[in-house]
């Protein structure tokens, strides 16, 4: 009970309609005790007074009282409107259940009928019938009860066609329960949400329905509140009061019914539970301890003459109504024709990461601290033309969905071509020329046909080369690439790594983000190693191979098909990535860690040089590596054990090769 | 092109079909037949006989409908029976009202549907708020009395526009102009509200996908992004909404043609239904849905031509 109290006080808007629905409806059931005169009693002493003592809200052509008339009208409209209801959930119900749970012949028909029906100029039809039947409203509510109800029917048939292939449907089947009883008992119950709005948006279009005939003069005879608008508007010179106490009637009840509705669809969701689900690995309440920070000690400094120098990066997104941190303070350098990897699982930042630096930053993210500092200028501070100048002209972008990232309605042509314009506005002539360049830079077989192809007409390892194509049309210096090649094929993979190799060797820097040490040792001079917002170990990818400094970069290679020892069961890392919310004030992989101390808990671990431009986010730098799963093509070490807090998997589905 | 008319063609037959065997087979519930109607009580049997010969009312119901159809074929709706003229005469004369009246409607309704939405979506906050206030009650205010209330201020109080009458194209095109104002801006009210619900959905949708991402990284303007491609690929579903709306214009007509006494197929529609001249009230209802099936074919046809995977 508190709880429906809740909900009604969360919507007062729906509770509100719900109010006033239920006050026409009772005012109109109790018009003859209320006026037991009736609507057509006159009072020629006061023709088309306005709202009086004697009559509230005034009185029409003879006299008559027009709150009366408006209570009586109502009980024309409100039965019509039930009439019409009973028919279209009665029917679309029984049509939408058997087209649902029957399928087949059953199903086409009524999803045709309802396309038809939908064409259907409904006003005139109810004119044919009272055409055919004088003044009898009834049977035109009748008809519109029967003309809506595949409508209605459609969309039940879309729910019950989803619950016919849930478990308890097909034990319900399997136990023997007949087909009707298992629509009644199992289906029914499901789809009356939806029902409910449904008809209440029916409701609401059969009132404006009804009271359009009245207008007409075509329906019901009498006190109607159709009517009331009429002989307003056959004195429309002079009278204008008498649209407004039936217009607000007739607005106020339609809209009550509308929103009703709504209010009703949303309590039912929040009794299912949905809406709310928190998405897994996005960012949770913002708890993120404001202890002292970590004292980042940026390595020798021997970087200084870095293309890309991001420090202190700190990105947070608002969830709500509180800034949610999910980077802390990262460092990145990107030497002019370096590659540099982030690695890492998914949810630790990395595309973050990345897309901040182009300020790309999507759901309201930003970067709360720190600087992006990109040939000679900070990107988090200039203005949105110069950011636009850098995106494509001197940083190009490639996204792990090389389909989802070209438009659908445009040919490859076009949008290379309008990538080309975009920073070199003046060079029209040969922009045809331009882009079969690109297209032969990235090695795509007859590039003129592929220029006039759509995006649905590409394969994924076509559509990848088309998105590096379009990234470079800028001609750009550095290329940040979030996992370019993880949604393609093994084979495809390789030629796209290709790919990036040759642009590479032109002297081009790359940024990319992946979770494959292959990919990364492939490609990558540096490799920097993120967990939980964090930069945990940072190296030169050969020294990172041959001696690891972290149990998370351990963990995560001991994971890895390609890194971990023939013939051995493959580890994963046992638990998941924390989501902000649930980061720790110490050091934040303690929980997953196999080094764990207790000192790990109390503060903040710095990121601390552990070699030659080696650093690791560790208090027990020492222990890595002792008692190691992971064997390094750098040199393995012994007999691989599984470490304690590592879980064995024999699963071949979780191993890419 | 074959695949669109095709497609069309499934559910134009049905529909018209649908359509013109409901009005006959209720026309043929009617208590005493329309020789009886136009005859009166008092006659001999045998001129009532005669008649409903002449009228092919004593075939069966199937053949009656058959030669209907056929008549129809051929452009003839019949005679009224309070009138006696031929039916197809007046609605030719009439036809030019409406199909004004129901252009200038889809018109306005798309216009200001998709700017309004377009905008509420991209700037977003008060805007779309006001957008959803304004689409609620552009589906909760009746036309009718819409337009009664556009009638008191701009024509009754402020003499702008006409409160009733059309003038015809040929006659003076600035008069056409000025009388079809008002019953446009009441009947595309209602539309345009539905429309910028759709846009504004569709172009938030699009918004956060991958491709505009994708676009933005290769330092495209927000603005040609927005216009060019954000745009160009919310108008499918717009244009289907489109649809719909110009199907609900169309009855909608019989209610602001009746306000703004505008002499169309909609008050046709209606002094049919308040004279019981079944004749004429079937034939405006298969008019009525003729022009459903027009639009429909080029709303197929809109449709094909914004996807690529349609398209030949």
């Amino acid at each position: 009970m508190t709880g429906v109290w809740r909900r009604l006080r969360r919507r007062p808007l729906g509770t509100l309609s719900l109010a006033w629905l239920l006050i026409v409806v009772l005012a109109s059931l109790a018009a003859p005790l209320l006026a037991p005169s009736g609507p057509g009693t006159q009072d020629l002493s006061h023709v088309f007074s306005g709202p009086s003592s004697h009559h509230w809200l005034g009185t029409g052509v003879l006299g008559q009282d027009v709150l009366v008339r408006l209570l009586y009208g109502g009980r024309v409209t409100l039965v019509g409107v039930l009439v019409s209801d009973a028919l279209y959930t009665g029917l679309g119900v029984l049509m939408g259940l058997a087209a649902g749970y029957l399928g087949g012949f059953v199903e086409k028909a009524v999803l045709r009928l309802a396309e038809i029906v939908y064409s259907v100029p409904l006003i005139v039809v109810l004119l044919v019938v009272l055409a055919i039947f004088p003044g009898n409203e009834l049977v035109a509510m009748v008809g519109l009860g029967l003309i809506g109800s595949p409508g209605l029917a459609r969309v039940v048939r879309a729910q019950a066609r989803g619950l016919r292939g849930e478990p308890y449907v097909q034990a319900a089947k399997l136990a023997g329960m007949g087909r009707w009883a298992i629509m009644r008992r199992h289906i029914l119950p499901h789809v009356l949400g939806t029902v409910i709005v449904q008809v209440s948006l029916f409701s609401a279009a059969a009132v404006l329905l009804e009271t359009g005939l009245g207008f007409l003069g075509v329906g019901a005879t009498g006190a109607t509140w159709g009517g009331l608008v009429s002989e307003a508007s056959q004195n429309i010179g002079t009278q204008s009061w008498l649209l407004v106490p039936s217009g607000f009637l007739i607005v106020s009840f339609v809209l009550a019914l509308g929103l009703a509705g709504d209010a009703l669809r949303d309590g039912t969701t929040e009794r299912l539970g949905g809406q709310e689900t928190p998405v897994p690995c996005r960012p949770g309440r913002l708890t993120f301890r404001s202890a002292p920070p970590p004292v980042a000690i940026v390595g020798p400094d021997d970087r200084s003459g870095a293309l890309l120098s991001v420090r202190d990066l700190t990105v947070a997104f608002p969830r709500d109504g509180m800034e949610t941190v999910v980077v802390t303070e990262v460092d990145l350098d990107v030497m002019p024709g370096e590659a540099v990897g982030i690695v890492g699982e998914s949810g630790c930042g990395k595309t973050v990461t990345a897309r901040a630096v182009l300020g790309l930053l999507q759901g309201g993210g930003r970067a709360t601290a720190g600087t992006i500092v990109f040939e000679g200028s900070d990107l988090l501070q200039v203005g949105s033309a110069e950011i636009r100048r850098v995106r494509g002209g001197r940083i190009g972008w490639v996204s792990q969905e090389p389909l989802a990232s070209l438009n659908p309605s445009f040919t490859v042509g076009s949008q290379i071509v309008e990538a080309v314009r975009a920073h070199r506005p003046l060079a029209r002539r040969n922009d045809q020329d331009q882009v079969l360049d690109l297209l032969r830079r990235v090695h795509l077989p007859r590039p003129e046909d592929v220029a006039g192809l759509y995006p649905h007409q590409l394969s994924g390892g076509m559509a990848q080369r088309v998105a590096v194509a379009a990234a470079l049309a800028g001609d750009p210096v550095l290329l940040i690439a979030d996992e370019p090649t993880t949604s393609l094929d093994v084979t495809v993979q390789a030629g796209i790594l290709d790919l990036f190799h040759e642009l590479r060797e032109t002297g081009m820097a790359i940024v990319l983000v992946t979770h494959d040490w292959g990919v990364l040792a492939d490609l990558c001079q540096r490799a920097v190693v993120m967990y939980a917002g964090q930069v945990v170990e940072r190296a030169d990818t050969s020294d990172l191979l041959r001696r690891v400094r972290h149990p998370y970069t351990e963990a995560l290679m001991a994971a890895d098909p390609r890194l971990a020892a023939p013939k051995t069961f493959l580890a994963a890392i046992e638990g998941a990535v924390p989501p902000p919310a649930d980061w720790p004030a110490g050091c934040r992989f303690q929980s997953r860690c196999r080094l764990a101390r207790p000192d790990c808990t109390e503060r903040p671990v710095p990121l601390l040089p552990v070699g030659p431009e080696h650093e690791s986010r560790c208090r027990h730098v020492d222990l890595v590596g002792t008692v190691g799963a992971m064997s390094s093509p750098g040199g393995p070490t012994g007999p691989p054990a599984t470490p304690p807090n590592v879980v064995a998997v024999g699963l071949p589905g979780t191993v890419r090769r | 092109m074959r695949r669109v008319l095709l497609r069309w063609l499934l559910t134009s037959v049905p529909l018209v079909l649908f359509v013109s065997v409901l009005t006959f087979v209720l026309v043929s519930l009617v208590p005493g037949d329309a020789a009886r109607s136009i005859l009166g009580v008092e006659t001999t049997p045998q001129t009532y006989e005669a008649l409903r010969r002449q009228l092919g009312l004593n075939l069966p119901l199937w053949r009656q409908y058959w030669n209907w159809l056929d008549q129809v074929a051929h452009g003839s709706f019949g005679i009224s029976i309070q009138s006696s003229a031929p039916v197809g005469h007046e609605l030719a004369a009439r036809l030019p009202v409406t199909l004004s009246i129901v252009g200038g409607a889809a018109l306005v309704a798309a216009v200001f549907g998709v700017g309004l939405g377009l905008v509420s979506a991209v700037r977003g906050g008060p805007l779309g708020r006001a957008l959803d206030v304004l689409s609620l009650s552009g589906l909760a205010v009746p036309a009718y009395w819409f337009g009664l209330v556009l009638v008191t201020v701009f024509a009754v109080k402020l003499h702008w526009f006409p409160a009733s009458g059309y003038v015809s194209f040929s006659q003076s095109p600035g008069g056409w102009l000025v009388s079809l104002v008002l019953p446009v801006v009441t009947l595309g009210f209602g539309g345009s509200a539905v429309i910028a619900k759709q846009t504004r959905s569709g172009v938030l949708t699009e918004l956060g996908r991958p491709y505009v991402l994708a676009l933005r990284a290769r330092g495209l303007s927000e603005r040609r992004i927005v216009l060019r491609h954000v745009l160009r690929n919310a108008a499918a579903p717009v244009v289907t909404v489109l649809g719909l709306v110009v199907t609900g214009l169309i009855g909608g007509t019989v209610l602001v043609e009746t306000v703004f006494v505008l002499p169309g197929l909609g008050s046709m529609a209606v002094t049919a239904t308040t004279q019981h001249d079944i004749p004429v009230i079937q034939a405006v209802a298969v008019v009525f849905t003729l022009i459903v099936v027009g639009v429909n074919l080029l709303i197929e046809i809109v449709y094909a031509a914004l996807d690529p995977k349609v398209r030949p």
